[in-house]
């Protein structure tokens, strides 16, 4: 116990960090790999059996481009609402926030608010404006009243540089956890994967890909609420038992390290309290504004808004996917617990050194065998890993739409695109792009890209959200500045998170100390620059395209306002 | 949407009523869950004591209702504004697009 309690305490901050990037569906490190988990492979064929079928039901639906890229608008909201859940609760968020409340306790829940506080603030400022001017894509709002071709173009690198570094983060977690959890080879993993989502996207378009999505959230809610269920009988439902055991186990181990009585109790208390998560308050603030406004800017997020039939309905879906993700988040607090007094007690789940079997990450999934035996571990880790696919298949969605609608039809097409041809482009593009996404992700294996993940939504959040933000709600903003200004938003953050500590120094291996730029996440200074690019073209614009940007306002804010003329769903 | 159509929609005191009731209400909510929000990371940053204290005689401490309570509270202020805008506003916006003629 005692090797473990110092590097619990020694890593804690580090481990913290990479939970950063975990929680949002980031990487997993790297792991060491398991013996073959028949039953877990059992679970997981059910599944992948299940919405094989979804996606030929779903097939026989996805006729035209309104059809593929949004369902033909005839998602409820309170499906999208789970949909929308279940592109949040990915198997890292899952696995990360509940091993990051296993180690450091009260750290791991502030850790998790932070990614839901950005929901009500998108549907109050923006939910339903996004609905009532989009169609396919963002790029369909952000480009509502400006000059197509510029627009469109940088809404296309906007969601392809974010979907790419998702992606990578994706396909390496779901090689490294599938590695650990099923005993596969990394690289057949990372295939798999690819394959699979190559057949829902391309056969089912976004009808499938949400009821995959769907189908997960619902076993992943699950399967937290009994496991949660489970701690709690336990404990007889009182939360000051379970907090009491776990703060005992915590002290006991800080005992067995060779601690005082007094000091370990101390330790032991820590757990209740906030730790060294938040030690810098400019870092902090940085990275709860890269979750926050990063959500409203996540392209395959965005794309959920377009799927359901109004403004009403899209309100709804925010509602229900905030009800969703915030219980998830109170149930992974619950689990977090749960692994301290069951999982790190049972020499079952320890190795020699009383380290975690298979690593930190492994919290969630050891407490699945300890509440309920190798059948339900082995439905967790099948979940865990239908959780990865069902992410990727939107991330791949949302990019191919982006080729195929903002690239193809409207600015190489100039909006004179077909709907068939359209819909070939986007198959087209979703092959190619779940070709490189194996390449890739067999490509990064051994790389450190924890930091990929948190520059996919610094980029979203300094990129994407200020110029939908102020294309939306600013009257003067301009074509040139929205493109000059989202250009140098997702350019300064880039270049801050390369000379960042995360990739500065441990991802290039520079010296210790050595980056230019101190901060965790580089949002606050990104979203700045962003904000104040398009500002400042925007009004230094002077252009007759200027005058046109600035006069399509009203006609774009009735719209935005009461839905007139937005399009509605394509009737089946 | 023709000219004069926006025109006559924007001239519409309810939609002038509608806009501006709407984004005061919803600014009003963003900046109440920014206060929140940033208000418990301010003191997680400056206070930490304040959070770690306990309630009682066992380990509970401060903190832990305090965070759950900003999970709760997140769900609750979306509630809030989609029951309003669902009816209210959704209401409203019907009449304003019957009026238009449209």
């Amino acid at each position: 116990m005692s090797g473990r309690q110092v590097r619990v305490f020694g890593g804690l901050a580090l481990a913290l960090l990479s939970a950063a990037a975990l929680a949002a569906g980031g990487d997993l490190g790297q792991v060491e790999k398991q013996a073959t988990n028949w039953t877990a492979i059992t679970m997981f064929g059910a599944f992948v059996l299940a919405t094989l079928w979804i996606t030929k039901w779903a097939a026989a639906r996805t006729r035209s481009a309104a059809d593929f890229y949004t369902a033909g608008g005839g998602i409820t909201g309170f499906q999208n609402g789970l949909a929308i859940a279940g592109d949040y609760m990915s198997a890292a968020s899952f696995l990360g926030i509940s091993a990051a409340v296993m180690m450091n306790g009260y750290d791991g829940l502030i850790y998790s608010i932070g990614f839901l506080v950005g929901w009500p603030v998108i549907t109050f400022l923006m939910a339903e404006k996004l609905r009532n001017l989009g169609k396919f894509t963002f790029a369909d709002v952000a480009a509502y009243r400006f000059k197509q071709t510029p627009i469109r173009a940088f809404a296309a690198s906007g969601t392809l540089v974010v979907v790419a570094f998702y992606l990578i983060a994706q396909m390496v977690g779901a090689g490294q956890l599938i590695k650990l959890l099923f005993g596969l080879e990394y690289w057949i993993a990372v295939v798999i994967v690819g394959a699979l989502m190559m057949i829902y996207v391309l056969f089912g378009g976004m009808t499938a890909t949400t009821w995959v999505q769907i189908i997960k959230a619902c076993l992943l809610l699950g399967g937290a609420t009994f496991m949660a269920f489970v701690v709690m009988y336990n404990y007889g439902f009182s939360p000051e038992q379970l907090f009491a055991a776990a703060v005992k186990v915590k002290a006991d181990s800080a005992i067995a390290a060779g601690k005082s009585i007094e000091e370990a109790g101390t330790i032991g208390q820590a757990i209740m309290g906030p730790g060294s998560f938040i030690k810098d308050p400019i870092s902090a603030i940085s990275f709860g504004m890269a979750l926050m406004f990063g959500t409203a800017g996540l392209p395959h997020i965005l794309m959920r808004f377009f799927t359901v039939p109004d403004a009403k309905e899209a309100r709804k879906s925010v509602f229900w996917a905030t009800t969703w993700i915030g219980y998830f988040y109170i149930l992974t607090f619950i689990i977090g617990f749960g692994a301290i007094v069951l999982v790190s007690t049972n020499p079952q789940f320890l190795d020699a050194k009383g380290g975690l079997l298979g690593g930190g990450n492994m919290a969630a999934i050891h407490l699945a065998n300890a509440v309920g035996g190798n059948i339900f571990l082995g439905f967790i880790s099948a979940v865990a890993f239908a959780t990865i696919l069902a992410v990727v298949a939107g991330l791949t969605l949302s990019g191919a739409s982006a080729v195929s609608h903002d690239l193809y039809a409207t600015v190489f097409k100039q909006g004179k695109a077909d709907s068939a041809s359209e819909l070939r482009v986007s198959r087209i593009t979703t092959v190619a792009l779940g070709i490189i996404a194996v390449v890739l992700g067999i490509a990064f294996e051994k790389q450190n890209i924890a930091f990929m993940v948190s520059l996919a939504f610094a980029i979203a959040a300094s990129a994407n959200f200020p110029v939908l933000f102020m294309s939306v709600l600013w009257k003067d903003c301009t074509t040139r500045g929205a493109c000059w200004g989202g250009f140098l938003g997702l350019i300064v953050a880039v270049v801050l998170t390369v000379v960042s500590p995360s990739v500065w120094e441990a991802t290039l291996g520079n010296p210790k100390g050595s980056a230019l730029f101190p901060y965790t996440s580089p949002a606050l200074f990104s979203m700045a620059a962003g904000f104040i690019g398009i500002w400042l073209f925007s009004i230094l614009d002077n252009s007759a395209r200027a005058k046109e940007d600035r006069a399509g306002y009203l006609a774009q804010s009735v719209r935005s306002e009461t839905g007139i003329g937005a399009a509605g769903a394509s009737g089946h | 949407m023709e000219n004069d159509s926006v025109a006559k929609i924007v001239a519409n005191p309810k939609y002038q009523h509608l806009v501006s009731t709407r984004s005061r209400y919803g600014w009003i909510l963003t900046a109440i869950m920014m206060i929140v929000y940033y208000g418990y990371i301010a003191l997680i940053a400056f206070d930490k004591e304040s959070l770690a204290a306990r309630l009682g005689e066992g380990v509970m401490t401060v903190g832990i209702p305090i965070g759950f309570g900003v999970i709760v509270f997140t769900i609750i202020i979306t509630g809030i504004y989609v029951r309003r805008a669902n009816s209210e506003f959704d209401q409203l916006t019907h009449e304003i697009i019957e009026e238009s003629g449209k």
